[in-house]
C-alpha cells in the first residue's frame, strides 16, 4: 500500500479465541499501583 | 470504531475492536476526517473526490480510498464490536491469584501526597506478623484453584521496616510451592531509606521485581518525599537506587515517581531518572481528592498533554540514539500484549487481587484499605465476602457507560476502580481526569511504536 502502513493486524480479535488463561500478572503489580494500564503487560502464553 | 490522531508528524489510525494500528498519510487521514463517523465508513468515492479534489490528484484520492476500502474488507478498519455479545455468555469464575501484603502500616517517610496516610491507612500504625502473612499465603493457595503463577507484593507503608517478616513469609511460600504446584513471584516496594547491602542481596535472590520510589529531581522529590523531621530523602536514596538497579542488570525493577500539579513539567523528572542511568522508569499522576493544593485539575490537562508529548518525542530520540529507557506508560507490545479477555475485564481487584492488612483483614486492593464498606473478610476466619467480590468481578469495560464510547478501553481495561470510587463513589464510573491522561498516554505510546517501527523490525 502506498498511503497506509499497517503496524499490527487484528491481534486483539485473534486473542479472543485463545486468551483468558489468567496466568498473567494482575495489572496493578508491576509499577503503577495508582493508575490502570493493561496494554503494556506481557502475555504468559 | 476507529480513532485517528496526529503527533510528532505521524498520522495514526487505530481500529479499536480488531486492535489493528495503521500509519496513514495525509490523504488517507483527510478521507477518514471527511467521513465524519468513527463507527462506519459511509462515504462513497465520488463524495470523497468532491471534498478532496484540488488539493490532491484524482489518482492519489482514488488510491487512498481504495486502500481504506481494502482494510475494511480485511477486518482491519471500522471493525464492528465482536465482544459485547461474547460477554453475555462469559462465566469468568475468578480465582485469587495475587495478594498485596501490607507488611507495614508504618513508614519512615512522611510523603505529603501519600494515599496511605503516611503509612497508617487511617488506622493504627502496625506491622504484619509472620502468622498473618503465612495465613495470607494459605488463603491464596486455597483460593487460587489451578492457577500456577501467584503474585505477592510486599507493600506498605515501608516494607523494609518489617523485613524479617518478609523473609519468613517468602520462605513459607517457597516451602509450599511444590506440594501445591504453585510458582510464587514476589515484588517489594521501597522508599530506599533502609536499603543496605544485605537487604539488596536478599532482594536480588528472591524478588522478581522491585519498585523504588523516587519522584525525579532533588527539588521535586524533596518537596513531597520527606523524613519525619521534614528533610528530603533524595541524597540518601539515589546512590542506593542506582546501585540496586545496576545489581539487577537494569531489569526487573522500576524506579517510580508521582507527579502533582506542583510539577506539571514532570517530563524533566522522567528524563532526570533516565539521566541518572535508570532504564526502567515510571512517573504517575497523583491520586488525591479535590481540595488539596496539589491534585490534578481540569485546567492542568493541556499542560500535562504537552508534557507527555514532549517526553514521547524525546523518548523516541533517545531510543534512536541508542540511549533509550523504558517509561511504564509508554510501553506497548502491539503483537504480543495481553489478550482481549484481560483487556476488557479490568485490573482484577476484589476478585483476582486483594490486599491484606497487618491485622489480616482483606480489602479489594491496597487503595481500598481503611474503607469500612469494603472490608471483605480476614485470613483467619476464612470469611470472604462474595457479594463484594462479585461486584468487582462483574465490572468491565461494557458495564461502564463512559468506557463504551471510549476508543482506549482495551488499553486501560476500564480504569482504576479505586480512583473511580474515591472521586465518584462508584466503581463503575471512571475518574474522568484519569481517563483523559490515559488516552493521551496511549496516543503517545502508539506514536512511539510508529516512530520506532522500522528500527524494531
Amino acid at each position: 500500500m502506498k498511503h497506509i502502513k499497517t503496524l499490527s493486524g487484528a491481534t486483539l480479535k485473534k486473542s479472543a479465541a485463545t486468551g483468558g488463561c489468567g496466568e498473567c500478572q494482575t495489572s496493578c503489580q508491576s509499577a503503577c499501583k495508582t493508575s490502570c494500564t493493561v496494554a503494556n503487560q506481557k502475555c504468559e502464553k | 470504531m476507529i480513532h485517528k490522531f496526529s503527533m510528532n508528524g505521524v498520522n495514526i489510525a487505530l481500529d479499536v475492536y480488531s486492535g489493528a494500528v495503521h500509519v496513514i498519510d495525509d490523504i488517507a487521514y483527510e478521507i477518514l476526517e471527511a467521513n465524519h463517523d468513527v463507527h462506519s465508513f459511509r462515504k462513497d468515492k465520488e463524495e470523497i473526490i468532491e471534498i478532496l479534489e484540488g488539493r490532491y490528484t484524482l489518482r492519489q484520492i482514488e488510491d487512498a480510498y481504495g486502500e481504506i476500502r481494502q482494510l475494511i474488507e480485511e477486518g482491519l478498519l471500522f471493525t464492528e464490536d465482536p465482544y459485547s455479545s461474547y460477554l453475555k455468555t462469559w462465566d469468568k469464575q475468578s480465582v485469587i491469584k495475587a495478594l498485596c501484603l501490607h507488611i507495614a502500616h508504618d513508614c519512615n517517610l512522611r510523603c505529603k501526597y501519600c494515599f496511605g496516610a503516611t503509612g497508617s491507612y487511617k488506622g493504627d500504625r502496625a506491622l504484619m506478623s509472620a502468622e498473618v502473612g503465612k495465613k495470607a499465603i494459605d488463603f491464596v493457595i486455597e483460593r487460587s484453584g489451578k492457577r500456577r503463577n501467584i503474585e505477592i507484593d510486599f507493600f506498605g507503608g515501608e516494607p523494609l521496616m518489617n523485613f524479617d517478616v518478609v523473609k519468613e513469609i517468602v520462605a513459607y511460600a517457597r516451602s509450599k510451592e511444590e506440594q501445591h504446584r504453585k510458582n510464587f513471584r514476589f515484588t517489594l516496594t521501597t522508599n530506599g531509606i533502609l536499603l543496605n547491602q544485605e537487604i539488596k542481596e536478599y532482594i536480588n535472590d528472591n524478588m522478581d521485581n522491585i519498585v523504588l520510589s523516587l519522584d525525579g529531581t532533588k527539588e521535586v522529590n524533596d518537596r513531597m518525599r520527606v523524613r519525619v523531621n521534614g528533610r528530603g530523602c533524595y541524597d540518601e536514596i539515589v546512590p542506593k537506587f542506582i546501585d540496586m538497579a545496576e545489581s539487577r542488570n537494569q531489569d526487573n525493577y522500576y524506579v517510580r515517581g508521582t507527579f502533582t500539579r506542583d510539577n506539571l513539567d514532570f517530563g524533566k523528572d522522567a528524563l532526570h531518572l533516565a539521566d541518572l542511568g535508570f532504564k526502567q522508569t515510571s512517573i504517575e499522576p497523583v491520586v488525591a481528592p479535590d481540595g488539596t493544593s496539589y491534585e490534578i485539575r481540569e485546567e492542568d490537562l493541556p499542560a500535562i498533554f504537552r508534557e507527555y508529548e514532549k517526553l514521547a518525542v524525546e523518548y523516541v530520540n533517545r531510543k534512536k540514539q541508542g540511549r533509550g529507557f523504558n517509561f511504564f506508560h509508554f510501553m506497548l507490545d502491539l503483537s504480543q500484549g495481553p489478550c482481549v479477555v484481560k483487556r476488557l475485564s479490568g485490573c482484577g481487584s476484589g476478585h483476582e487481587y486483594v490486599a491484606v492488612t497487618p491485622e489480616g483483614d482483606i480489602y479489594p486492593c491496597h487503595q481500598f484499605v481503611g474503607e469500612p464498606d469494603f472490608k471483605m473478610g480476614d485470613v483467619f476466619s476464612g470469611v470472604f465476602d462474595a457479594e463484594i467480590s462479585d461486584k468487582f468481578q462483574a465490572t468491565n469495560v461494557y458495564t461502564k457507560e463512559d468506557c463504551k464510547k471510549c476508543w482506549a478501553k482495551f488499553y486501560c481495561s476500564g480504569g482504576c476502580p479505586a480512583n473511580a470510587y474515591q472521586l465518584n463513589r462508584d466503581i463503575d464510573k471512571p475518574y474522568w481526569i484519569g481517563c483523559e491522561l490515559e488516552r493521551k498516554r496511549v496516543e503517545c505510546a502508539l506514536m512511539i511504536q510508529a516512530a520506532l517501527y522500522d528500527e524494531n523490525r
